[in-house]
């Protein structure tokens, strides 16, 4: 398998490429108003066709949260990150607390002793 | 758009033998296809009649919108490399100089940086070099040339992973800078699978697949897990592929899942693969054609 810089062969390569910028913009290493990769640096990144990386930038201009500067190249839309980390707190039960409460439920634990572990978990963070 | 490469109802017989079958194929402009399939299906036929290297039994071929066999133009807005090429009894040099002659668009800066990549030396004869340096003169001319359509037939035998890797990396980026229609046939499809917007499986001489590349990654799920979970998962769906092992089972359902089926799944204690664009490349042209599918039913 050649290295796709972690892209994986089982997804569509421009939906991992919209996540991963999404998720850039997420976590503050891609400012609002700063200017992202272009589909053709994005592609050298990530060995890559190049239209696939733009199909990429497009899935998420499509979702305002890139921006188009003419003649310049794309810009994080204002309002992207705060937009982005709300859409991830809406996932973040189906996503973490469902499959946690299906595995303990395999693993016979109880509601009670789950809360504990977290607890736990949590004051040694 | 008039299509780069476009070929309606190709047939090609050899003594009676179907090479090509019925083959019709459009491709745009400004694109890297992947032309897959396994030994003996057509790839190198359809290739050679493409480049005008080889006449049709029956069907017309058309190149930037001639004929490759009667338009000089066209050929000369045409590169093909096929697997081991043969050369005159000349060197490197010359081989890359006569190149540079014939192809209007021939870029002599990116020729001589693939040659200095590639390590080829200049001065030898092009017969005395190893199969993996051969092929890579075949590249450089191949790449240098930025012909709009770039043909490349397995180009790259006797070649070391790093060297595939170095093509890949070069095409990528010189095709970035100067979009060409390139098509490239290759083995190696789990190494070059990135490179390609759409990708077209030959079998025995007839198209079976022909779609975007992203559109197959994930097009089809492994589904493994104990044998009945598994049976009552598939109940219903398009299966590909079963197998069996005491209790435990797998199978291959064609489709996307959604949220239900994947919840379902974890329900029954069943592990989801998504097939990579090889494995359902091989699914469409490496089964037998009388059980390529299997329906089940509930």
């Amino acid at each position: 398998m050649r290295d796709m810089a972690g892209l994986e062969e089982g997804a569509p390569l421009f939906v991992q490429v919209a996540e991963r910028l999404a998720d850039e913009i997420a976590d503050g290493g891609l400012l609002e108003g700063e200017q992202v990769p272009s589909s053709n640096e994005l592609a050298a990144y990530y060995r890559i066709n190049p239209a696939t990386a733009a199909k990429g930038i497009n899935m998420l201009t499509d979702e305002g949260l890139l921006e188009k500067r003419r003649g310049i190249g794309m810009f994080v839309a204002a309002g992207a990150q705060a937009r982005l980390l709300g859409e991830r707190r809406k996932r973040f039960a189906e996503r973490y607390v469902e499959p946690l409460i299906a595995e303990a439920s395999r693993l016979g634990i109880n509601s009670d002793e789950l809360v504990t572990l977290i607890r736990e978990g949590s004051t040694k963070l | 758009m008039t299509p780069a490469i476009s070929v309606t109802g190709l047939t090609r017989r050899y003594r009676g033998e179907l090479a090509l079958n019925d083959v019709t194929l459009e491709l745009e402009p400004d694109s890297i296809t992947g032309l897959l399939g396994r030994n003996g299906a057509g790839k190198t036929t359809l290739l050679r009649i493409i480049a005008g290297h080889e006449f049709p039994s029956e069907g017309t071929v058309s190149l930037l919108g001639a004929s490759p066999v009667e338009s000089e133009t066209a050929l000369r807005q045409m590169v093909f490399v096929r697997e081991d090429q043969t050369y005159p009894d000349i060197k490197v040099r010359q081989a890359v100089q006569v190149a540079s002659w014939f192809y209007p668009n021939w870029n002599h800066d990116l020729a001589g940086a693939l040659l200095a990549e590639f390590n080829l030396p200049l001065n030898r004869k092009v017969k005395k070099l190893s199969r993996g340096m051969r092929s890579a003169v075949g590249i450089v001319i191949g790449l240098a040339a930025r012909a709009e359509v770039t043909l490349f037939d397995e180009p790259y035998a006797g070649l070391d992973p790093m060297a595939r890797q170095l093509f890949y990396d070069r095409l990528l980026a010189d095709y970035a800078e100067h979009p060409r229609t390139i098509l490239l046939s290759t083995h190696l499809i789990d190494e070059a699978a990135g490179l390609f917007e759409r990708v077209v499986v030959l079998d025995r001489g007839q198209i079976v697949l022909n779609s975007d590349a992203d559109d197959l990654r994930g097009a089809a799920t492994s589904v493994s897990g104990p044998a009945i979970a598994v049976a009552e998962f598939t109940a219903g769906r398009s299966v590909w592929n079963r197998r069996r092992i005491a209790s435990q089972a797998s199978a291959v359902v064609a489709g996307a899942l959604d949220e239900t089926d994947r919840a379902r799944a974890a329900a029954l204690h069943l592990s989801l693969e998504p097939l990579t664009l090889q494995q359902v490349v091989v699914q469409a042209a490496g089964a037998p054609a009388d059980s390529q599918q299997e329906r089940t039913s509930a």
